[in-house]
């Protein structure tokens, strides 16, 4: 096969599988619909609590330290981009390409450890 | 390359039927999964499991999806319909991607992509806009919670998962999950990477919201974290998700640690002991997370963010230096073993020291524990 008939063959499949998981889920979905009984009742549907409504919607109030990890978690995921196709190729380039992502590396590394003196991994 | 066990050449029409048989498979997987760790659970605290439905209990999962197929289907009046109802949709669909690339056999897999590692990474990750999208959705303070808190974890645990397979595929030079496994042939990679090794066990635990890592989901907690709103056929696709993606972790883990179905002695005996070698290795990891889940309680939510940005990204990263240094010199790799081994004492060390805190910790956590409830 040509590459570019490989690269097709490999990706329709993973096209084909969401479509397969989709169709999954949504069989299942349309069975138990037409299975399942449902009767229209109003305090059925209406939310999990302790016997009183919530007052607010819960969507309002959302912690900011989930941000601030959020934010941590990109740069070392752009990171990690970097890495990965480094990490198959560097022995072919030489120790140069060794000793270029060991200074990135460490870098990052003092960044990490810039976040934790901030006190930005402490959860509270 | 991609020639399939049919002889098919059409690819579309190939992957549909590889698919389908991992439709197949994986149905009976994840029921085999459900009974079995009810059954392992039980002996462990001394009960017997399901015993009634069929022989031993064994329709037990198969009773279990009748009913959920046959419950009452309920959205919550003020939920947001668009995310509520798409959200089991985004938590199933990429974990079904993963089937794309696991290896079960020589040429027994869906496809093989060059890329398989990243490809793995990048649609484990797409679960957790699911969670969010199922906490924000059902419009309940347990259901955000516990969204909130798998995103906070999801993408905590990432990293350390991510970098412990990127070591492997430094050792192994390739992110095919075939040829990785093919370079196993002589030596599995944990022999090189052990500290990697426990690194990716504790990152999957996490990555799957098991115990210790169940936050998001805990009971006690949350009552159940983003599909406390969810029942019946819609909640189900949660859990199948979860064992679905229990049973690809385990699968990547016995291809890409214990070499897959080439170690020992893979390639020489054929496909049936391929088959169960893989079988056997990916047991091993499923009944050590059974084991977890059944020894060890559940984490705080501080000492679980702490101990992925503290103790395991700071040692992958020198994992990483390390095995660059070992290979780009040409150094013997058995280096890599003693170095992955004292990595180990660390990692222990660190836990040990995390679990017995000194008095003065113990009082610091305290009042950081009565100033803010998460």
């Amino acid at each position: 096969m040509l590459p570019v008939e490989e690269l097709f063959s490999n990706y329709v499949a993973v096209l084909i599988a969401g479509i397969v998981a989709f169709f999954m889920v949504i069989t299942a979905l349309i069975a138990s619909r037409v299975l399942a009984p449902f009767s229209e009742e109003r305090e059925k549907t209406t939310t999990y609590e302790c016997g009183m409504l919530p007052l607010r919607r819960a969507s309002t109030n959302v912690g900011n330290r989930f941000y601030l990890y959020a934010i941590l978690f990109i740069i070392f995921d752009v990171e990690a981009v970097f890495i990965f196709p480094w990490a198959v190729s560097f022995i072919g380039i030489g120790p140069m390409a060794y000793w270029t992502m060991f200074t990135f590396v460490i870098i990052l590394g003092l960044g990490l450890a810039y976040a934790w003196k901030k006190g930005a991994l402490q959860w509270r | 390359m991609n020639n399939g066990i049919y002889g098919i050449e059409i690819a579309w029409l190939d992957a549909v039927i590889r698919l389908h048989i991992i439709v197949g498979l994986m149905t009976v997987v994840v029921m085999g999964l459900i009974y079995v760790e009810r059954k392992i659970l039980a002996r462990f605290q001394q009960r017997l499991g399901p015993t009634r439905t069929g022989p031993a209990g064994l329709l037990q999962s198969v009773a279990d999806g009748l009913k959920l197929v046959g419950k009452e289907d309920l959205r919550p009046r003020n939920a947001d319909p668009w995310t509520f109802e798409l959200a089991p949709y985004m938590v199933f669909i990429p974990v079904f991607l993963g089937f794309v690339i696991v290896p079960f056999a020589f040429g027994m897999q869906v496809r093989i992509l060059e890329l398989g590692l990243i490809y793995f990474v990048a649609t484990s990750s797409l679960g957790i806009i699911g969670w969010v999208m199922a906490g924000w959705g059902s419009d309940n303070r347990y259901a955000m919670i516990g969204g909130m808190r798998a995103a906070a974890q999801g993408i905590s645990y990432e990293l350390p998962l991510v970098l412990s397979l990127i070591s492997v595929a430094m050792v192994s030079q390739s992110f095919n999950l075939n040829d990785i496994v093919l370079s196993q042939s002589t030596y599995p990679n944990l022999l090189w990477q052990p500290l990697v090794l426990v690194i990716f066990i504790i990152a999957g635990l996490a990555e799957l919201n098991r115990t210790p890592f169940d936050i998001p989901v805990g009971e006690s907690e949350v009552v159940g974290g983003p599909f406390v709103e969810y029942s019946g056929i819609r909640w189900s696709f949660f859990f199948l998700a979860e064992y679905a993606a229990l049973f690809i972790m385990g699968l990547i883990f016995a291809a890409v640690f214990m070499g897959g179905w080439a170690w020992p002695l893979g390639e020489e005996l054929g496909r049936g002991w391929q088959i169960l070698l893989v079988t056997v290795k990916t047991s091993l990891f499923i009944f050590l997370i059974f084991w977890i889940r059944a020894s060890v309680p559940r984490l705080r939510i501080d000492q679980l963010m702490a101990f992925s940005w503290k103790i395991l990204l700071p040692l992958t990263f020198v994992q990483v230096l390390i095995n660059g240094a070992v290979l780009v010199y040409d150094a013997p790799l058995w280096i890599l073993t003693i170095t992955g081994l004292v990595g180990i004492v660390v990692l222990v060390r660190l836990i040990e020291r995390a679990v017995r805190p000194s008095p003065a910790v113990n009082s610091e956590v305290v009042s950081v524990g009565n100033e803010g409830a998460p």
